[in-house]
């Protein structure tokens, strides 16, 4: 029988710290009662722990690992419609509602995350502009909470607490299963473009003739040569493509990082090398090509773990998103101080979302210019860089991702957040994180 | 893909987490599967699940799979429901305490009843059938426990070493009809990360993951040697273990 089991192996993608948990692991609902009610200690359901700071740890605390519950309870290929238990991944459900010309609406840049994450970070992909975020597409999900009450809720929900849950971050309660709407594709194949780009403005141009023409955008930048806005950068855009081939994707990866690398591998100077590497490759692969959703949309899924290639101390995700009128200004001054710093990542990439309004009340994506950036965990000396990259999101009025976050300041959050009152009267009072208790108003 | 007729398969001890990783493996061939296990609820939310990923029937049989009267009466009524029978895969079993085990005479019977005797019964069951008409395979899951006596769970490993001598048995029985699709084999896994280990420290190389041991069980099923590890390694693991004299082995906790 699952129960709760003090450990210290649960770690978030991120790796930067290992709390010792309560984590318990139940393989069917009937388990899950117990677990989630009664006092004690505070409880926080997870996924398959691919948020990179500490929204997904619960410290001293209880964790309930859902991805031991992945079961479909219903699929309708004529309708859509698919039913699921909370820890079932995107990885599994593609495979099983591909080959009936079906896909999730809404993919993140990992299909290693699970239904109960998914509507946790309420989260993006790069077709925001035209399909919104997972939670737009969430028709029902069953919410239990630790006085004992299973709920279930839909977007026809006038309580409020369907709005906190989607981006709710876990707080209002055990998600137990998710009902989603998934849409109809031709096949597996994605049209894509590469279009080299050499400055932000050019970057800018590229993404509004791009909003009406393609399904999917994004852009890779080399964050480690910056003029001004001046900058070496890879736009990447794509629409389902006609081809009715629906092959899909391995079941597991075949490359893996076995080993975290030493502290000294990554250095400024590795840094450039990938990025010149990572743009010449693109610029000689620019232009059209049709190629499978696998490496268009989870480009890193190829190589397992590879986190560890930031070593043991790990490493800090950043990634930021500024309202339109202040997008270039506020993206070049973010660039200019990253490539200042020296430190920056391997891939910094960079998007436009559009206007779709989702139901959750702390759901990221508003529109405008988002950067999403990694960076090796060097103690003190990167905080402060990361404070530095808030003070412009702050005067711009943006906000900070909290699946990305492990950091940030509870007056950052506060500021990005202007529906974080009306959120927090439906946290449920047995339900916490990390990130949670640095935040909270 | 290709034209043959979807299998039809019985896994005893549907709800354990290696059986339900493989049962999905033959859910994504079209496989029809009948699920037996003592809880109903639970296999009702297999089958579903089953059924979504492209099993054709999943019948379900909820029964204390231990009970042995009319073993053999369920065995056939289950494989009729199935509409006739391919592959017989045997999961269940429980780890029990060893400590208590030896103290109470009755804890250490069931142990053994259960991973042993109507696990050796439902096996028989099978091999009658599957001799009968000529073709099909039987799948058995033991343990790495069986391989050497070990004071920390011998009891539970007495109960696998019998099963997978059992089933090499029946091997040899069938390989002497000469028919070539027809097979038995015994799978012994290693630390695997489910619900019978919980009370275990995981993680590591030694670690394996149900879907990983399920795929070594699947090929198993289309056709091997007689005892299969799983994952492969535990077989030179287990060697020199088996290998290590006793004045030594004995001074070690294993
Ligand atoms: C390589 C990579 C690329 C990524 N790309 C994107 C991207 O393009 N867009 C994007 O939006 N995100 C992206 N992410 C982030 C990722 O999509 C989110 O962090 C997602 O929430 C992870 O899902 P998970 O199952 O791992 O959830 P976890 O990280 O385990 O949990 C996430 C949150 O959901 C809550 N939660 C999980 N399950 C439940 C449940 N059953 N009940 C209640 N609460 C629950 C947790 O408490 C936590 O707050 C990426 C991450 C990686 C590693
Ligand atoms: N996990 C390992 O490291 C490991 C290593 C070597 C071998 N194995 C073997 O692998 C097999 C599968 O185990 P697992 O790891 O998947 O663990 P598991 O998920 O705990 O499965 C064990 C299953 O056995 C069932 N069971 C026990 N007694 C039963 C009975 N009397 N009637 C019907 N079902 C009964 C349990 O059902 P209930 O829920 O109804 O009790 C449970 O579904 C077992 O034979 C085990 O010995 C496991």
């Amino acid at each position: 029988m699952a129960g709760f089991v003090a450990t210290d192996r649960l770690q978030s993608w991120g790796r930067v710290t290992r709390p010792s948990q309560n984590v318990a692991s139940p393989h069917f609902a009937d388990e899950l009662p117990s677990l989630v009610a009664g006092a004690g200690d505070t409880r926080l359901g997870v996924g398959l722990m691919r948020s990179y700071g500490d929204s997904n740890l619960n410290p001293d605390g209880s964790v309930i690992r859902m991805t031991g519950l992945d079961r479909i309870h219903h699929f309708d290929p004529a309708s859509h419609v698919l039913r699921a238990d909370a820890g079932l991944s995107l990885d599994s459900l593609i495979r099983t509602v591909l080959p009936h010309g079906l896909f999730p609406a809404v993919v993140p840049g990992t299909r290693f995350v699970t239904l109960g994450g998914a509507v946790g970070n309420d989260i993006h992909g790069k077709n925001h502009h035209r399909f919104g975020t997972f939670g737009n597409h969430v028709r029902r999900l069953s919410l239990m909470r630790s006085d004992g009450r299973r709920i279930e809720l839909g977007p026809d929900d006038e309580s409020g607490l369907f709005a906190a849950t989607i981006g709710g971050l876990g707080l209002t309660g055990l998600i137990e299963w998710v009902e989603i709407a998934l849409r109809a594709i031709p096949g597996a194949m994605i049209d894509a473009e590469t279009i080299p780009f050499e400055s932000l403005e050019e970057f800018f141009a590229l993404a509004d003739e791009s909003i009406t023409t393609h399904e999917h955008t994004v852009s890779w930048i080399d964050c480690t040569r910056i003029d001004g806005t001046k900058m070496r950068g890879l736009f990447m855009r794509g629409n389902c493509s006609a081809d009715p081939d629906r092959p899909p994707h391995a079941a597991r990866p075949r490359l893996g990082m076995p080993l975290e690398l030493p502290r000294f591998a990554l250095n400024p100077l590795t840094l450039s090398l990938f990025n010149e590497a990572y743009y010449r490759f693109g610029r000689l692969r620019a232009g059209r090509s049709k190629v499978h959703y696998a490496p268009f949309f989870f480009p890193l899924d190829g190589i397992m773990h590879w986190n560890r290639l930031y070593g043991r101390d790990g490493m800090f995700q950043y990634q930021c998103v500024v309202p339109p009128g202040a997008s270039l200004d506020a993206t070049a001054e973010l660039l200019k101080i990253i490539a200042a710093s020296g430190e920056g990542s391997f891939l910094a990439v960079l998007k436009t979302f559009g206007s779709n309004a989702s139901p959750g009340l702390l759901s990221f994506p508003r529109e405008g210019t988002t950067l999403a950036l990694d960076f090796r965990n060097r103690g003190p000396q990167t905080l402060e860089l990361l404070a530095r990259l808030d003070a412009v999101v702050f005067e711009a009025d943006g906000r900070l991702y909290p699946a990305k976050d492990g950091r940030m300041s509870a007056r950052m959050f506060q500021s990005g957040y202007p529906r974080l009152e009306a959120f927090t009267a439906h946290v449920d009072p047995h339900f916490s994180s990390a990130f949670w208790r640095r935040v909270a108003p | 893909m290709t034209d043959r007729k979807p299998l039809r398969v019985l896994i005893l001890g549907a709800t354990s987490a290696i059986a339900e990783a493989t049962a999905r493996l033959y859910a994504a061939e079209g496989a029809s599967i009948a699920l037996a296990a003592r809880d109903g609820t639970r296999l009702a939310a297999i089958a579903a699940d089953l059924t979504a990923r492209g099993a054709g029937s999943v019948p379900i049989l909820a029964r204390d799979l231990a009970a042995m009267d009319g073993l053999e009466a369920a065995f056939d009524a289950i494989v009729a429901e199935l509409g006739g029978i391919d592959h017989v895969l045997l999961f269940y079993g429980v780890l029990g305490e060893q400590k208590d085990a030896e103290r109470d005479l009755a804890a250490a019977r069931a142990i053994l009843d259960v991973d042993f005797t109507s696990a050796a019964l439902w096996s028989l069951a099978a091999a009658k059938r599957l001799e009968a008409q000529g073709s099909g395979a039987l799948v058995v899951v033991g343990s790495v426990a069986g391989d050497r006596g070990r004071q920390s769970n011998y009891i539970y490993g007495a109960a696998k070493a019998g099963l997978a001598t059992l089933v090499q048995g029946i091997a040899h029985r069938f390989a002497l009809t000469g028919r070539k699709g027809l097979h038995a084999v015994v799978v012994k896994p290693g630390f695997v990360d489910t619900p019978m280990t919980d009370g275990l420290k995981k993680g590591g190389p030694l670690w394996a993951s149900p879907d990983q041991v399920a795929a070594v069980i699947r090929k198993a099923a289309a056709g091997s040697g007689p005892i299969v590890y799983a994952p492969w390694f535990w077989r030179f693991i287990l060697l020199i273990i088996r290998l290590v004299p006793a004045p030594i082995f004995h001074k070690t906790k294993l």
